[in-house]
């Protein structure tokens, strides 16, 4: 069997510095391959390296620890074997009862060394049950299901609840094109800005689809995928595909869209 | 939140609404008391005649209490039936019922009943206990019944005067009750939002990592953090500290999360030698400064600067908060004291404690200054980007 490997993703160097140095006494087979400092480069390096753990802080710059895993989880390659997460993460960052019920491996700074040392010794001990191709991304996806539901779309449980939106406010240039909710057929994370998909237009507006989410009906809106929000009035069919991801087409529109693993749940028969 | 919900005190139990439950209450928890002073003054009464006449104690007790105790029903089922007639009234005209009803308007009414009502019933009862027969209370001849109704008329004056300025007593004591609780309330918000804990322990795990890496700045980390919290601690204290004092704490705060951070925060305290001495509130920057990096430096991917500035302009102190980070994520917060809400900024870890901090730096320059200072909180508009805060206030006189 290889050496287990792992990547650290913690946005403060010398708690980075730290775990290391911790780890590397606790676990000496352990190979550490990476230390990156912001939630975006979590994601993508994990997809790189494909570790056996990953220790994700959970407030990092970029995007928190639990939506890096989420992007991991998403785009996790078939038939590897998906890493064993542990959050880190410092007093109430997140509801410690939330990992506690999804039973996921957690630490809270500051890391004692005994919390530390259980901790490898359960990594270990999980790692040295995977002998056969058992990929274990099933328990992450409920796990993580599990954690987003909790809070949806963000790391704050118990934000007020927010007014619902009525129209979408688009502008371009001095003109605002205001499109009525109901007409928007599914909405897309680019980068900064979110796209707004009608059945004959398309709209880009300067939000963040995390802000946008608390805002719409979630009987109405589904979240398919990290970057996607579709009307469920305005879903055709869902084929469930091999990798477990589903693909949809749409009423009113020609392309189709990809459900993630981690929403495809969202899709059986009645 | 667990523990922040378990620390702090109950809320104050809700309201009643609706004036007829809000009299109820009210008379509920002042029965005894009502009932106590109304029978003290009946036996006072009795006292009385039997003194003037010299003849039977017992019977006079009897017909005293019967119409003292029928005059405080009828002013308590009067108050009753005045806020009902308020509750229906609000409801026909769709608005909502009355938090705050004085349920004393349904009184007057009362009294008027209690004063033409009460001897008659008050002697009818009288007779049903007594088993005598009274002359009756229209044969105004009797001086008998022009002594009953002159006292009745006291008696019923008399008890609601004491009865109000009771209730009045009472509910000024809950008043004070709830304002001390509030206060109380406040003070540990405060504490708790400067003292946040995922700084301290975020603060503490760097101290312990630096600890086995490097001594000497460790204990460094542990001077700042010192200073910082016996600052924090003293804040409620002090009226006031020197600007200079002010940018020191300030300092110690931004060493802290510049060890966090590492190269992350680039910081920048600009502080006029002829500002230095300037009284200022105690710590009235730190949740400015908190905010710019936990909302504007501590998400953004690549960091930041952040600067801190005292100006004097003409008659007034200017003091900003500026960073390079994140931005107020599209929506602009430009708010003073027209709009004293805060627009919530929607980023990645808006947490109501930040808007806390904002709205305590807002009500303590209410207090200090009235309308004569502002905070302002609005997308820095250079090329840089971020987001800026500024506090204007008349320029403190040194004392």
């Amino acid at each position: 069997m290889n050496p287990p490997r792992a990547l650290i993703a913690e946005d403060e160097p010398l708690l980075a510095a730290g775990l290391r140095a911790d780890l590397a006494s606790l676990w000496p087979g352990l190979q550490v391959l990476a230390t990156v400092g912001d939630g975006l480069q979590a994601a993508t390096q994990a997809l790189a390296l494909r570790p056996d753990v990953c220790f994700f802080d959970i407030r990092m710059p970029g995007c928190t620890g639990l939506e890096a895993a989420q992007a991991l989880a998403e785009d996790w390659p078939e038939g590897v074997a998906f890493p064993l997460l542990v959050f880190v993460t410092a007093y109430d960052d997140y509801a410690l009862q939330a990992f506690e019920a999804q039973a996921v491996d957690y630490l809270v700074k500051p890391v004692d060394h005994e919390r530390l040392a259980g901790c490898v010794a359960r990594l270990q001990a999980r790692l040295a049950a995977r002998v056969a191709p058992v990929v274990g991304i099933e328990q992450a996806l409920a796990q993580l299901r599990g954690l987003l539901g909790a809070a949806p779309g963000a790391v704050t449980p118990g934000a007020p609840a927010q007014p619902r939106l009525a129209v979408i406010q688009a502008q371009v240039g001095n003109l605002v094109h205001l499109v009525p909710v109901e007409e928007v057929v599914y909405f897309e994370a680019a980068d900064k800005y979110v796209r707004v998909i009608t059945a004959q237009k398309e709209h880009l507006i300067r939000t963040s689809l995390r802000e946008l989410l608390p805002q719409l009906d979630a009987q109405a809106f589904w979240q398919v995928h990290r970057g996607t929000v579709v009307q469920a009035r305005c879903i055709g069919s869902a084929r469930r595909e091999e990798s477990g991801k589903v693909t949809l087409t749409l009423r009113g529109r020609p392309e189709t869209l990809v459900a993630s693993r981690l929403y495809a749940h969202l899709f059986k028969g009645m | 939140m667990a523990l922040r919900k378990s620390t702090l005190p109950e809320p104050a139990p809700a309201v009643p609404t609706g004036a007829l439950l809000q009299t109820w209450q009210r008379l509920r928890t002042s029965a005894w008391r009502q009932l106590l002073v109304v029978g003290t003054l009946c036996l006072g009464i009795a006292v009385l005649l039997t003194a003037l006449d010299g003849r039977g104690f017992g019977p006079k007790l009897v017909y005293s209490l019967s119409i003292g105790v029928v005059c405080t029903g009828l002013v308590g089922g009067a108050r009753l039936f005045v806020a009902w007639v308020h509750d229906q009234l609000r409801r026909a005209r769709g608005l909502p019922t009355a938090t705050d009803f004085n349920g004393w308007a349904g009184a007057i009414p009362g009294a008027l009943l209690a004063m033409t009502l009460g001897p008659f019933i008050g002697l009818t009862l009288g007779d049903l206990l007594t088993g005598k027969q009274s002359a009756s209370v229209w044969n105004l001849a009797s001086s008998n019944t022009r002594i009953t109704l002159v006292l009745s008329l006291l008696g019923t004056v008399i008890s609601l005067v004491v009865i109000s300025s009771l209730e009045r007593l009472a509910s000024a004591r809950a008043a004070a009750e709830a304002a001390q609780r509030q206060a109380a309330e406040h003070q540990l918000r405060l504490l708790q939002s400067q003292l946040e804990p995922h700084m301290l322990f975020n603060t503490l795990a760097n101290l312990r990592v630096l600890i086995g890496l490097d001594a000497a700045q460790a204990q460094a980390m542990l001077d700042r953090l010192i200073s910082f919290l016996r600052a924090t601690l003293n804040a409620s204290r002090l009226a006031s500290h020197p600007l200079a004092t002010e940018f020191e704490r300030i300092a110690d705060y931004l060493a802290l999360m510049g060890v966090r951070m590492g190269a992350r925060l680039q910081t920048q305290l600009n502080l006029p030698e002829a500002l230095r001495d300037l009284p200022v509130p105690p710590l009235l920057l730190q949740p400015l400064v908190e905010n710019a990096i936990k909302h504007g430096l501590e998400p953004h991917v690549q960091g930041g600067l952040i600067t801190v500035s005292a100006q004097a302009q003409g008659q007034e102190l200017v003091l900003t908060v500026r960073d390079t980070g994140a931005g107020l994520g599209g929506t602009p917060v430009a708010t003073s004291f027209a709009t004293t809400v805060a627009t919530p900024v929607a980023t990645p870890f808006a947490t109501p404690g930040s808007h806390f901090g904002v709205a305590q730096v807002r009500e303590r320059l209410i207090t200090l200054h009235g309308n004569k200072a502002a905070l302002t909180i609005e997308p820095a508009a250079d090329a840089q980007g971020g987001t800026r805060a500024t506090i204007r206030m008349p320029l403190p006189r040194l004392t």
